[in-house]
């Protein structure tokens, strides 16, 4: 009995401490590829590197933000899976 | 006792760290020999070139080599044994399985269409870009691991189980095979291009002859040919790719960054390119993007994917691998457009009509049905705006070698690449009907009791069918790659993509509003593409005078109709709600499935407490010492003996 509360307890802390992560991160991916946009045209007035900003953040910005979180993911569970005494050998 | 022993050889189908690492070091030598062979073989062409080997010669060596290569990978891993052939022994390392999900993922449309579409349409034309890399995160947040820690063959698998019974199974498996259909028949079409234009063959001897190789490796191998196959394909498709551009970039730029570099093309072409809203209404791009997100996300043939790693852990990973390979082409595909416009602009408009006309590029792409329309309009013998359409303009990527008087080489090169790209696609989407069939409808509802060996012999059965039927439908010849694709996209984003995420993040959804959201979803998006894109031949009206602008649609006035895509000739007409057109009939079939899926989840008895247990179990890794912590994953298999996905 000690075991499987100790087990539920563990698995809603994982599950919760995922949960956050997911939220932070779909918060981020949804400001960096929506938000350029809405605001397409105004951004478009700012310059960066010799690229309209909206067309850059489409065309650059966005996916190198994309590539980083999903390697962060991946880095962040490892820890919380350890955290949790959930890690896989593999 | 029993569940314990399911458990562990469901846990153990990995086997131990030092294996996995001395199996990644193998195929690390392996394909890096195979990059250096590739690599050579491109500079023995060049050689070959300047001494004087004939054009077509050289396009026969890409093509029919790759190919040949392709079905040697498919004979050298046949395999009989099922956990093989649907899931590739579930032992494909993050890195490599992100190689092969690089392949299976992008297709004629990321490849042959994307930098084409970018060509004409400049701003909107990204909503390609993000959208199909942006569906990445969802994919890692919210499927990949899960569909991981599940562990089984197919969707339909997933949907069975989850949702208790053989309606969401069935209901998965048919919504697949639709969805599935719809992209592989684009694939085949990008592969009758390529053959008919660099073999000088006809288109549809071009769609046999290509189909035949993906068969020969599909066919024998399953799903572990098709990886192996894909990772040498992913390997010639980015070489294929970033080549070319470096080469415009040298020319144009004199430096071999094209990714840096092409903001100095925006000073020296129409500043309409990026402007945003100029073809397309803000509602539009942004549904399309949510479309290519969604849709990415839960494509059954990428899904699966995620089957083959070991581990969650590993599904994590191959997910960050998988984008960062994708990433290398689209990061580059803008840079294609933009330098090739700016080529373009430079050396052919202006230019004496009667040389230009000449030129073997264009000679050549006229004799390919339907791709470049050349008319001196107002016979001044200079090449105006008008005078060169490409009329579709799924030929910009292939034809951009050539009309930078790159080397014929690199021309080859690309087209080997758009073959690699459409062809893996092919491989993973026959994979996934195939199973629907053999796998998800005959197995587990027709007939629980087959043989594996009859269950395999029917598995190679239906590709074959499925490679057939494809290629009855890619006969009539799509008008554009990327809008057909875009269609499979909107159907996975209102089918597949709701109703898993649903699955795993709400306990309470069950079978009722599973069925209802997955048929609610794919019906409202075919009627809505239906209505959009052929609505208006339907009640026979008449198209006002081309070159009318798409404009922001308030509620007030519902239909529009609009060219296609300006800057082709190609003068179809489409019907559209808020602005929002077929390619992004996703969006009101996701509403629809949405609401749908709770209302009646709602309405119906919360599931029972097995499944409930099960969710909680999808939702961790391993739990060390607790064996009996994931017993609920194995409910819903209907025949004990399947206990486990190795047990052939």
């Amino acid at each position: 009995m000690q075991v499987t509360t100790d087990l539920e307890a563990r698995a809603q802390g994982h599950w919760n401490e995922n949960k956050r992560l997911i939220v932070t991160l779909l918060i981020i991916w949804f400001v960096v590829s929506y938000i350029p946009v809405f605001f397409a045209e105004a951004l478009n007035g700012i310059n960066i590197f010799g690229f309209p900003l909206a067309y850059y953040m489409g065309a650059q910005g966005s996916l190198v933000v994309f590539v980083i979180e999903i390697f962060y993911y991946a880095y962040a569970m490892d820890r919380i899976d350890r955290k949790y005494g959930m890690q896989e050998e593999y | 006792m029993a569940n314990k022993t399911e458990v562990t050889e469901h846990e153990t189908t990995s086997t131990s760290a030092s294996d996995h690492s001395s199996f990644s070091r193998l195929l690390f030598r392996w394909y890096g020999r195979f990059l250096v062979g590739f690599v050579l073989f491109c500079i023995l062409m060049y050689v070959a070139e300047l001494l004087g080997l004939p054009k077509e010669f050289i396009g026969y060596g890409f093509l029919l080599l790759t190919l040949g290569l392709y079905a040697g990978v498919g004979i050298a891993t046949r395999t009989g044994v099922l956990d093989e052939y649907y899931v590739a022994g579930r032992k494909v390392p993050a890195f490599f399985n992100g190689m092969a999900t690089g392949a299976d993922w992008m297709s004629a449309a990321s490849f042959i269409s994307m930098a084409g579409t970018l060509y004409v349409l400049g701003y909107e034309g990204l909503s390609y870009i993000m959208g199909w890399t942006g569906g990445y995160v969802l994919l890692a947040l919210l499927l990949a691991p899960y569909i991981r820690k599940f562990g089984h063959y197919t969707i339909p698998d997933f949907m069975g189980a989850r949702f208790e019974g053989n309606t969401a199974r069935v209901t998965g498996a048919i919504v697949g095979i639709i969805v599935s259909f719809t992209y592989v028949t684009a694939q085949v079409t990008g592969v009758g291009l390529v053959m008919a234009r660099f073999l000088g063959i006809d288109y549809n001897l071009g769609v046999v002859l290509g189909l035949s190789a993906v068969l020969l490796c599909s066919f024998l191998g399953g799903m572990k040919a098709v990886t192996w196959t894909q990772v040498a394909q992913y390997i010639i498709l980015i070489v294929a790719y970033l080549i070319p551009v470096v080469f415009l970039s040298i020319k144009l730029t004199s430096v071999p960054i094209p990714q840096l570099m092409y903001g100095q093309a925006f000073a020296n072409i129409d500043a309409a390119y990026t402007k945003p809203f100029n073809d397309w209404s803000s509602a539009q791009m942004i549904s399309l993007i949510v479309c290519l997100m969604l849709g990415t996300a839960g494509l059954p043939h990428i899904l699966i994917r995620f089957y083959t790693v070991p581990s969650v852990r590993q599904a994590r990973k191959s997910v960050g691998w998988a984008l960062l390979f994708i990433f290398f082409l689209y990061f580059t595909a803008p840079a294609y457009a933009t330098l090739t416009r700016w080529e373009v602009l430079k050396n052919v408009q202006g230019q004496p009509f009667d040389v230009v006309s000449q030129r073997s590029w264009v000679v050549n792409w006229q004799k390919v049905t339907g791709m470049l329309a050349v008319n001196d309009v107002n016979k001044n013998n200079i090449v105006d705006a008008g005078d060169l359409r490409f009329i579709s303009s799924d030929m910009v990527v292939l034809a951009a070698p050539e009309i930078a008087g790159l080397p014929y080489v690199v021309a080859a090169l690309v087209a080997a690449g758009g073959l690699a790209a459409a062809l893996s696609t092919a491989d993973g989407l026959l994979i996934v009907i195939s199973s629907a069939l053999s796998h998800d409808i005959y197995y587990r509802i027709v007939n629980p009791r087959a043989s594996p060996g009859l269950r395999l012999k029917l598995g190679k059965g239906m590709v074959l069918v499925a490679a057939a039927l494809s290629a009855i439908l890619a006969l009539p010849r799509l008008n554009l790659i990327a809008d057909t694709v875009a269609w499979a996209f909107s159907l996975a984003a209102a089918t597949f993509f709701p109703i898993m995420v649903l699955g795993i993040f709400w306990k309470r959804c069950n079978p009722a509003g599973a069925v209802a959201g997955m048929i609610g979803g794919l019906v409202t998006t075919v009627a809505y593409i239906g209505w959009s894109r052929f609505g208006t031949s339907i009640v026979n009206w008449v198209p006002p005078a081309t070159g009318a602008k798409i404009e922001n649609i308030g509620f007030g006035d519902v239909i529009q109709a609009v060219p296609q895509a300006l800057g082709t000739s190609d003068a179809h007409y489409r019907l559209q709600i808020f602005g929002i057109f077929h390619t992004g009939a996703g969006v009101f079939g996701l509403t629809v499935a949405l609401v749908l899926a709770v209302t009646f989840t709602l309405l119906t008895p919360a599931p029972s407490k097995r499944i409930q247990d099960m969710v909680d179990a999808l939702r961790r890794p391993v739990l060390k010492g607790e064996g009996d912590g994931e017993s609920g994953l194995t409910v819903g298999r209907a025949d004990p003996a399947m206990a486990s996905p190795s047990d052939q």
